[in-house]
């Protein structure tokens, strides 16, 4: 017994210290690529890294004082979304904690009097709006297919499910990886911040936030890279390897459709989240459901 | 201490602004982005937000009705930052020095780090001057740091 709750402690410490690396790595993986795409000769892959130390080095400049707290419990509940995931807890659950951690970036944004700020939070909630009925039907389909909302450690000697849940859930995993673009911040569904340059609103959700709170959601984002990257890899895992590279083959056709698209408006999203989005992945429970 | 100063070196998120430039050193500045010359791959970005931003870039003279905003743009950036005046309107007020409504270069309103001249600035110039503003941000931060100590 004690032997488990050890191993959980360190499934959960090398998960705090190896995702930002993943994650930051991959990051850079996608700036070079997209540079590349536009033949340009691109940022060093380790720019993703140089960037958050400069940020946390920089003045504190303090908007309020929640500001940071928020930006922090973004952090925390997307790490806690990600240890849990590794610890193949209730899979619902990691949904909603991911839920919060998105939540708590927008009660941020939303605290400061930034015109911009705001109108990207309310665009962040659009979002949210947008895939979270996606991301229920995925977990919906898991439990018909599998009979339980619990997922096993990943890099346990063998996955749960018997077979890859691709077999069963292949419209539920289209309709993840269409909303895993909005997640990922990606082109058309860029519009409550952009990771490059201008846009209409500035930063969008993150104008306010600078230096090391601005560093804070970075990291954010990239434990949250590794969870969707995880949750990819669930869908293919046996064995384990396969699914991480069907995960990296699956971030870089986002990296594509980042390159290749502009950014639509938010009622088109709406639209086509749900119609496409549910649509697909309603056809398959329902298969699910009668098979 | 030597990774958060190559950090700096590494990463300078650039604001532009354009105080009355004629554009000519904006097109040559925002030519810097475009893929012949590539600036990313400094890791220089053009941030649009100076809440984000580490390198002000301006260009074109200061006048008597844009004082106020590049004041407030400088205001809200976070510490350590630095000024780049691009070109000659921004380094001296050009050849619009003598208008009644000119104060002069960007100089009169700001503590700037680097000149780059030309008319218009070469975006190799250009570059070249972000960098270097780029190396003095440590300095600066020492210079903060020490001025915060005998405070």
């Amino acid at each position: 017994m004690d032997i488990v709750i050890l191993k959980d402690i360190l499934t959960v410490a090398a998960t705090i210290i190896l995702a930002p690396i993943i994650g930051g790595l991959l990051t850079g993986i996608d700036r070079k690529i997209t540079a590349r795409m536009q033949s340009r000769s691109g940022p060093p892959i380790l720019q993703p890294f140089y960037d958050l130390i400069k940020l946390l080095g920089k003045e504190r400049l303090i908007v309020n004082q929640t500001q940071m707290m928020f930006a922090l419990g973004h952090l925390f509940f997307a790490v806690a979304a990600l240890a849990m995931f590794m610890l193949g807890q209730d899979l619902l659950m990691i949904l909603f904690i991911m839920a919060f951690s998105s939540i708590m970036l927008i009660m941020g944004a939303m605290s400061v009097r930034s015109p911009y700020s705001k109108i990207g939070a309310q665009r962040e909630i659009v979002q949210i709006m947008a895939y979270e009925p996606v991301l229920i039907l995925m977990v919906v389909g898991i439990f018909l297919s599998t009979g339980s909302f619990m997922i096993r450690p990943l890099f346990s000697d063998m996955f749960s499910f018997g077979k890859p849940l691709l077999y069963d859930l292949p419209l539920v995993f289209i309709a993840f990886i269409y909303v895993l673009t909005i997640k990922l911040r990606k082109s058309p569904f860029d519009f409550s911040t952009s990771h490059h340059g201008h846009q209409e609103l500035i930063k969008g959700i993150t104008t306010e936030f600078s230096g090391p709170q601005l560093a804070v959601i970075e990291l954010t984002h990239w434990y949250e890279l590794v969870l969707f990257l995880g949750l990819i890899t669930m869908f293919f895992a046996r064995p384990v390897w396969i699914g991480i590279g069907i995960a990296l083959i699956c971030y870089f056709c986002e990296i594509v459709i980042d390159n290749i698209s502009a950014r639509m408006t938010w009622k088109w999203m709406l639209q086509a989240t749900w119609i496409v989005g549910i649509g697909v992945a309603m056809t398959n429970i329902i298969w699910l459901y009668l098979k | 201490m030597g990774l958060v100063k190559k950090s700096r070196i590494k990463s300078p998120w650039v604001l532009h602004y354009d105080c009355t430039s004629c554009n000519g050193c904006d097109i040559e500045t925002l030519a810097c982005l475009t893929p012949l010359y590539d600036v990313e791959r400094f890791g220089i970005i053009n941030v649009g937000n100076p809440k984000h931003a580490d390198i002000l870039v301006v260009t074109g003279s200061v006048n008597k009705r844009n004082e106020r905003v590049l004041r407030n743009l400088y205001n809200q950036m976070p510490e350590p930052k630095a000024v780049v005046a691009v070109g000659a309107c921004a380094c001296t007020g050009g050849i619009f020095k003598d208008c009644y409504n000119v104060l002069g270069g960007v100089d009169k309103v700001l503590p700037v780090d680097v000149y780059v001249p030309g008319c218009c600035a070469k975006p190799e110039a250009i570059i070249d001057g972000i960098m270097l503003a780029a190396s003095k941000l440590e300095e600066k931060a020492e210079a903060l740091k020490e001025a915060k100590a005998h405070a």
